[in-house]
C-alpha cells in the first residue's frame, strides 16, 4: 500500500511536469524535447533560494513557477515561434540542441552533483493510518497534483481563455478571423506549461533528485506520459502519469533486476496498439 | 506522376529515355568523389600519430552513413540508432571473450544480429507518424540499454567489457597499439560498404526509396510495395550500424555501456544533419567535422563541448537546414543561376 502511495505521488510529479508538454505537443503540435529543461530550471531556482538565501520552501515555489514561465515566454517569442510550421525533425533537433545547452549550462553553474534539499518540518514525517504509512510530503504532492489537474481541466473547458485556446488549436485561421490573438494565446499557453514544469521540478527535487542530467534522464518518462495519455488531453495525462508512477515504483520494488525495462516495453506496446494514446481521441 | 511511371516502366520512345540517361549519369563516379577517397590515403601519410582519431572518424562516418540510408533516403526518423551500433559492438565483445576473435567473422555476425534486430523492430515503425517513430526507436534503444545495464554478468554493465581478444585480420595483420592497422581496416570496411550503399541508392530500389520519402501515398500507385521497401532499408541500415559498432569494439578492444546511450543516437543525428542528409557523403563529412572539433574542444571541460554542440544544432535548424553539403549545393546552384542570368542579360 505504501508502494502504491509512493507511486501515485511520483505519478503526480510526472503529471505536473509533463502536462505542459502535453499541451504544447497536442495543442500546438510542437515536439518540445527541451521541456524537462524548464522543470530543471524550476528545481534549481528552488534549491538556490532555499540553500543560499534561506528562503522557506513554500515561498520558493512561486519563484520556481515564475522563472521558467518567463524563460518560456522569452524563448517562445524569440525561437520556438519560428519553428511552429517546421517539420517534426527540425523541432526535435532544435529542442535536443536546447537540452544540450541547458545541461551544459547547469553543469557550469551548479556542478554535476545532486542538489540537496531540506524540507520544512511540517512536510516531513509520516502519518500512520491503519494498514499504511503515508509520507506527509507525498500527500502534499498528491493534493497539489490533483488541484492543478482539475484546475487546468476546468479552465480549459470553462474559462474564456480556455475557449480561445481550443479554438486556436482546432483552426488557427478561423480563430484569427474571429479576432483571437492566436500568437498571444500560444505564448501564454507555452508559459503556463513551462510554469507547471517548473513547479513540478521544484517539488520533485526531493523525490526525483536534481542534477544537470535531469532533462535527459526523465525525458522518456515525460514522453511516455504524453503519448500514453494522448497528447493534449489533460485528464488523460493525469491517468497515464499515475499509472506510470505506480508501475515504475512497484516494478523497481518487486522486480529490480529488470528495472526500467518494463516501462519502455509498455510504452512501445502502447504506441503500437494505440498510436493516439490510451486515453487519446481517436480522430486527429 | 505519369512521367515518373513512364520513366520507370517503359521509356517513351519520343525522348523518355533522357531522364533515364540522367539517372545513369548521376550514378557515375565524379572526379570530386575520387578526390574525396584520396583523403584517407593522404591522412595515412600526413598524420601518422593520429591513427586512433582517424579510425574513429571512419567508424563514425560509417555509422552516420547507416542512418543516412534510412533517414536521408527513406525518411524514417530514428532517435535510437545506437541500438544497432551497440548490438554490433557487444556481438564482437561476446565473440572476443569467448575466443572467437576473428575480425571478419565479428563483422559478419555483428551485421547479422543488428540486421535481425532491425528487421524485427522495423515492423514497429510502419504504423504511426514521425513522433511515434521517434518514440519507438528511442524506446527500443532504451530497452537494450537497460538490458545491457542489468545483465552485468555478461556485459559488465557500467564498467564495460575489457580485454576483448581480436585476432589478426585474415591471420596476417595484427592490430597494433598505434591503431595503424585499425585505421586501414576501418577505412577499407567503410569504403566497401560505402560503395555498396552508393550502388544501392542509385538503383531502382534507391529511387523508389526517394519516392517514398517524397510521397508515401503515391508510391503504391506506381506498384511500389512501400512497407516492404521500408523494412528492407531499415534492416540494411541496421546491419551497417552493427558493422560500425563492431569496428569500434575491435579497434578499441573494449565495449562499454555508452555504445547504446541516448547521447550516441542524438550525436549521430547531429552529425548527419550537420553534414547534410541524403547525400551519402553528408554523414562522413559531418563525422570528420564532429570528431575533429570534439578532439580539439575536449581538452576543455567536456560539458562546454556539449553546450557548443547544442548551439550548433539550434543554429543549423534555424539557418542552414541542408547541413554542410546541402548549403554548399544551394550556394553553388544560386551562383550558377546568377552566372547564367548575367550571361543572358549580356546577350540580350
Amino acid at each position: 500500500m505504501t508502494i502504491f502511495f509512493d507511486g501515485v505521488a511520483f505519478g503526480m510529479l510526472l503529471f505536473l511536469i509533463s502536462v505542459g508538454l502535453s499541451v504544447t505537443l497536442g495543442l500546438m503540435n510542437f515536439i518540445n524535447l527541451a521541456h524537462g529543461a524548464f522543470a530543471m530550471l524550476g528545481g534549481y531556482a528552488c534549491v538556490v533560494l532555499l540553500n543560499r538565501y534561506g528562503v522557506p520552501f513554500l515561498a520558493t515555489l512561486p519563484v520556481a513557477i515564475l522563472v521558467p514561465a518567463l524563460a518560456g515566454i522569452v524563448l517562445e517569442k524569440t525561437l520556438y515561434r519560428r519553428l511552429y510550421a517546421a517539420s517534426e525533425l527540425d523541432q526535435v533537433l532544435f529542442s535536443i540542441g536546447l537540452v544540450f545547452m541547458a545541461v551544459a549550462t547547469a553543469h557550469y553553474f551548479f556542478g554535476a552533483q545532486q542538489q540537496p534539499l531540506h524540507l520544512p518540518d511540517f512536510l516531513q514525517g509520516q502519518i500512520h493510518l491503519p494498514g499504511m504509512d503515508v509520507g506527509v510530503y507525498r500527500l502534499f504532492l498528491i493534493v497539489v497534483g490533483l488541484v492543478v489537474a482539475f484546475g487546468l481541466q476546468w479552465s480549459v473547458i470553462k474559462t474564456p481563455f480556455g475557449a480561445k485556446l481550443r479554438a486556436s488549436v482546432d483552426n488557427q485561421r478561423v480563430a484569427r478571423g474571429l479576432g483571437i490573438d492566436v500568437n498571444r494565446v500560444f505564448s501564454l499557453t507555452f508559459a503556463l506549461g513551462s510554469a507547471l514544469a517548473g513547479l513540478g521540478g521544484a517539488m520533485g527535487v526531493e523525490m526525483l533528485g536534481l542534477d544537470p542530467e535531469f532533462p535527459v534522464k526523465y525525458l522518456v518518462y515525460f514522453l511516455i506520459v504524453v503519448t500514453v495519455g494522448g497528447s493534449g488531453n489533460i485528464l488523460g495525462s493525469l491517468y497515464a502519469a499515475i499509472l506510470l508512477g505506480v508501475a515504475d515504483v512497484a516494478g523497481k520494488y518487486y522486480i529490480p533486476q529488470i528495472g526500467a525495462f518494463i516501462i519502455y516495453a509498455v510504452m512501445v506496446a502502447a504506441l503500437i496498439f494505440r498510436p493516439h494514446g490510451l486515453f487519446g481521441r481517436s480522430h486527429n | 506522376m505519369s512521367t515518373l511511371s513512364l520513366n520507370k516502366a517503359s521509356p517513351d520512345p519520343s525522348g523518355g529515355a533522357d531522364p533515364l540517361a540522367r539517372y545513369r549519369r548521376s550514378a557515375h563516379w565524379k572526379p570530386l568523389e575520387y578526390l574525396f577517397w584520396l583523403l584517407p590515403v593522404a591522412a595515412y601519410f600526413l598524420f601518422p600519430g593520429n591513427y586512433l582519431l582517424l579510425s574513429q572518424i571512419a567508424i563514425t562516418g560509417l555509422f552516420a552513413l547507416s542512418l543516412d540510408l534510412i533517414f536521408g533516403y527513406a525518411g524514417l526518423i530514428s532517435l535510437g540508432h545506437a541500438a544497432f551500433f551497440g548490438v554490433g559492438a557487444y556481438t564482437v565483445g561476446f565473440l572476443g571473450t569467448n575466443g572467437l576473435g576473428d575480425p571478419i567473422l565479428g563483422l559478419v555476425l555483428a551485421a547479422v544480429f543488428a540486421a535481425l534486430l532491425g528487421f524485427l523492430s522495423s515492423f514497429l515503425l510502419l504504423r504511426g507518424n514521425d513522433l511515434s517513430r521517434l518514440m519507438v526507436t528511442l524506446g527500443v534503444a532504451l530497452m537494450l540499454y537497460e538490458l545491457a545495464n542489468k545483465f552485468t554478468s555478461i556485459t559488465g554493465g557500467v564498467d564495460g567489457m575489457p580485454g576483448i581478444e581480436v585476432k589478426p585480420i585474415l591471420g596476417l595483420f595484427d592490430f597494433d597499439m598505434f591503431g595503424r592497422v585499425g585505421f586501414v581496416y576501418s577505412v577499407v570496411v567503410l569504403f566497401v560498404l560505402f560503395w555498396f550503399a552508393r550502388r544501392l541508392v542509385h538503383s531502382p530500389f534507391g529511387q523508389s526509396l526517394r519516392g517514398i520519402h517524397m510521397n508515401a501515398l503515391r508510391m503504391p500507385a506506381l506498384g511500389v510495395p512501400v512497407n516492404r521497401r521500408l523494412v528492407k532499408i531499415y534492416t540494411i541500415g541496421a546491419a551497417y550500424a552493427g558493422v560500425a559498432g563492431a569496428l569500434l569494439a575491435q579497434t578499441n578492444q573494449f565495449v562499454s555501456l555508452d555504445v547504446l546511450s541516448f547521447q550516441r543516437s542524438a550525436d549521430l543525428l547531429l552529425i548527419l544533419i550537420l553534414g547534410g542528409a541524403g547525400h551519402l557523403y553528408g554523414g562522413i563529412i559531418g563525422a570528420v567535422v564532429f570528431v575533429v572539433i570534439n578532439y580539439f574542444l575536449s581538452d576543455m571541460n567536456p560539458q562546454y563541448w556539449q553546450f557548443w554542440l547544442g548551439l550548433i544544432l539550434v543554429l543549423i535548424v534555424l539557418f542552414a537546414r541542408g547541413g554542410i553539403l546541402g548549403t554548399a549545393r544551394q550556394w553553388m546552384d544560386s551562383r550558377r543561376r546568377a552566372r547564367a542570368h548575367s550571361r543572358t542579360g549580356e546577350a540580350s
